[in-house]
């Protein structure tokens, strides 16, 4: 399992639009995909779950891959955070 | 008076036409059996497939007018419609309760949007209303019950408690001249669709706004933020002046449409458009283009899963060209990196992305994906006077590769037996430094440059325009950046090639008659900004134009020249 946490870059936080992306890029993988902010952690297939999530700009969360392709899905994961996100 | 928020300015007046919508409400009935159960799933999922479809239906077929903004609203619209969280909480009551999916839904759909309505933040609070709009679509066709199409008259106000991405996205937007709503706030999506499209709007005008009746006279002024129901004759004459300004502007601008673009002293000058898409042809040439100047190509590789093949390229070109009626059209080939990256071709992050791997360095790196854009585009010359530019070429040798791979290109479609326009003209942007300055040489190789001000000047004066703290240094009226545009045109003429300019430049009025003393006399832009720069060319002369740029180019600063300028507007 590869876990790793992530600083929000959008000032706007994980909104509708991020969210959607983020949820296409996970269901190019095999694997389990989850993120947890404080105590709440949810499954990376539902916007419902991610909005309720309510992900605030400058908040740091944490994501959790599990499977076969989780360098894969990682690998795209960091550039989603790290460098699309700030551009959603 | 109503009270609201004003979220998108300008003053209008019209006829109220009154939105009032169907809430779903829980009806009781409870199911019997195990059957009746599964049945009832199986109409859940049914409803949930049946309202996505729908949503791809209005995608496919208002996708050459919906802005990104709009899209993006419809794409996480499919999203929310298929959330399996939803689908898991539904099925649990429809078990758990056996009550039928309908009021499962309704349930569920409450607690969600009380959760949205109770978090500490005003967007989220803002997408309660977007899950109102998905239940409304699912119970749709749980209840098969068809929602209203509405017909407008010509300036009508729209009145409603709050409007839905359903909602606008299916309004014909045409005759629409204002918004109101009992609810909302900046981040609502009434607010972004009227700001999108320039439609005043006011929202959270709160419970007032029910005693609007269809057919009310309303005067709407979204920069205040206020609105008058059947105002009397003191307000009305206050409005009127500002009303008939308004009128007498957009008459102006009618009237401006069909005139050609010369000056007093008899030169032709040439207004296109710059544009990403079929869908914003027809504007561009209601405010007097006589061509598509910039045609951006990165909307074609935008918000999809994979590149578009040669056949799809192929069909958004020809559209372009067979819309554009034998009118030019320079094509901008694919520009992306820097800051626009897709998701499904991986570039790296860069440090510096304005100065790395983007536009004509990724197309010579990757000759496969640029000659299919570049066969694409052929194919579909022999529909309309297409032409072909090259973005950020830094020397000669790039026009060279380049064109080496267009000639690849044409003769792979020879081979097809395919037909193409084989005297294409080819031209290239003049956006980086090393490109203008060397104008001279560039010019032998192509038959038209294109001044991209918006880079040339970033890159002219070392200012990132993207970086809020530096962008007073951004600054087009640099007499450093005049000198170098100055050049580029003076080269062009010396080497008999057509020169226009695409960048914010071109559309600034502020400019226009010192570009045009410089020899400048192709200008492209938005299509909202020609007819203010077609007022200016009418109204004046090349001589006086002339000794604008004379006495602009002996000047020290960019203050003195902006004064200046606007002595002279």
């Amino acid at each position: 399992m590869i876990s790793k946490d992530y600083i929000i870059t959008a000032p706007l936080g994980l909104h509708a639009r991020p969210a959607t992306s983020l949820i296409r890029l996970a269901k190019n993988y095999k694997s389990a995909i989850s993120l947890k902010k404080g105590e709440k952690t949810i499954r990376l297939n539902s916007m419902l779950n991610i909005l309720s999530l309510n992900v605030k700009g400058g908040e740091t969360i944490s994501v959790f891959i599990e499977g076969e392709d989780e360098q894969a899905a990682s690998a795209n994961i960091d550039q989603f955070f790290i460098t699309e996100l700030k551009n959603l | 008076m109503i009270n609201g928020v004003g979220v998108s300015p300008g003053i209008t007046i019209g006829r109220a036409f009154v939105i009032k919508k169907n809430q779903g409400k829980i009806n009781g009935r409870l199911l019997n059996n195990e059957a009746e159960i599964l049945h009832e799933i199986k109409q859940f999922d049914l409803a949930v497939e049946l309202a996505t479809a729908e949503i791809q239906t209005i995608k496919t077929d208002t996708q050459t007018s919906l802005n990104e903004e709009e899209s993006a609203i419809l794409e996480t619209q499919i999203e929310l419609i298929g959330d399996p969280q939803i689908r898991e909480d539904v099925i649990g009551k429809i078990n758990a309760q056996k009550i039928n999916a309908s009021d499962a839904l309704l349930q569920v759909l409450d607690a969600v949007v009380q959760l949205f309505e109770n978090m500490d933040d005003e967007y989220m609070r803002a997408r309660s209303s977007d899950m109102k709009d998905i239940a409304n679509r699912i119970f749709k066709h749980l209840n098969k019950t068809e929602s209203e199409v509405h017909r407008f008259e010509p300036n009508t106000i729209i009145i409603a408690d709050d409007l839905a991405p359903s909602d606008t996205i299916t309004m014909d937007i045409r005759y629409i001249t204002g918004f109101a709503t009992q609810t909302g706030s900046k981040t609502s999506h009434t607010a972004i669709i009227a700001k999108a499209k320039g439609i005043p709007a006011i929202v959270n005008c709160g419970q007032k706004i029910y005693e609007i009746r269809n057919n009310d006279v309303i005067i709407l002024d979204g920069s205040k933020g206020i609105l008058f129901v059947n105002p009397d004759e003191n307000v009305r004459n206050q409005y009127q002046a500002v009303i008939m300004d308004y009128q007498k502007h957009s008459e102006e601008l009618k009237l401006l449409k069909d005139k050609t673009a010369i000056t007093l002293d008899g030169t032709r000058i040439t207004l296109s458009g710059n544009i990403s898409e079929a869908g914003e042809m027809d504007s561009m040439f209601n405010h007097g283009a006589e061509g598509v100047g910039l045609l951006r190509t990165e909307m074609l590789f935008m918000d999809r899963n994979q590149f578009p093949d040669e056949d799809e390229q192929f069909e958004f070109y020809k559209t372009i060209a067979l819309n554009a009626k034998g009118k030019p059209v320079i094509i901008r080939t694919i520009d992306i990196g820097g800051d626009k990256s897709l998701p499904y071709f991986n570039l790296p992050a860069e440090l510096n992305p304005f100065l790395g791997y983007r536009a004509i360095r990724i197309c010579l790196d990757r000759p496969d994906l640029f000659i299919t854009q570049l066969k694409a585009i052929l194919r579909a010359s022999v529909y309309g006077g297409l032409k072909i530019m090259f973005p950020m070429i830094s020397n000669l040798s790039e026009i060279l590769e380049a064109k080496k791979i267009l000639e690849e290109a044409k003769s792979s479609l020879t081979q097809q037996n395919v037909n193409f326009n084989a005297d294409i003209e080819v031209g290239i942007m003049i956006e980086i430094p090393s490109a203008a300055i060397t104008a001279d040489i560039l010019a032998r190789e192509v038959s038209f440059f294109s001044i991209g001000t918006n880079d040339l000047c970033q890159y002219i004066l070392a200012v990132d325009r993207m970086n809020e703290k530096i962008s007073h240094l951004y600054d087009p009226f640099n007499p450093g950046v005049l000198r170098l545009i100055s050049h580029v045109i003076e080269q062009s003429q010396k080497h008999n090639i057509h020169v226009g300019m695409c960048g914010e430049m071109a559309a600034d009025p502020l400019a226009t008659q010192l570009l045009m003393g410089m020899g400048l006399k192709e200008f492209s832009m938005s299509a909202t900004s020609i007819p203010a720069v077609k007022k200016i060319i009418l109204s004046n002369n090349m001589e006086k134009a002339g000794e604008i740029c004379s006495k602009v180019m002996q000047m020290n600063s960019s203050a003195e020249i902006i004064s200046y300028l606007e002595q002279n507007l």
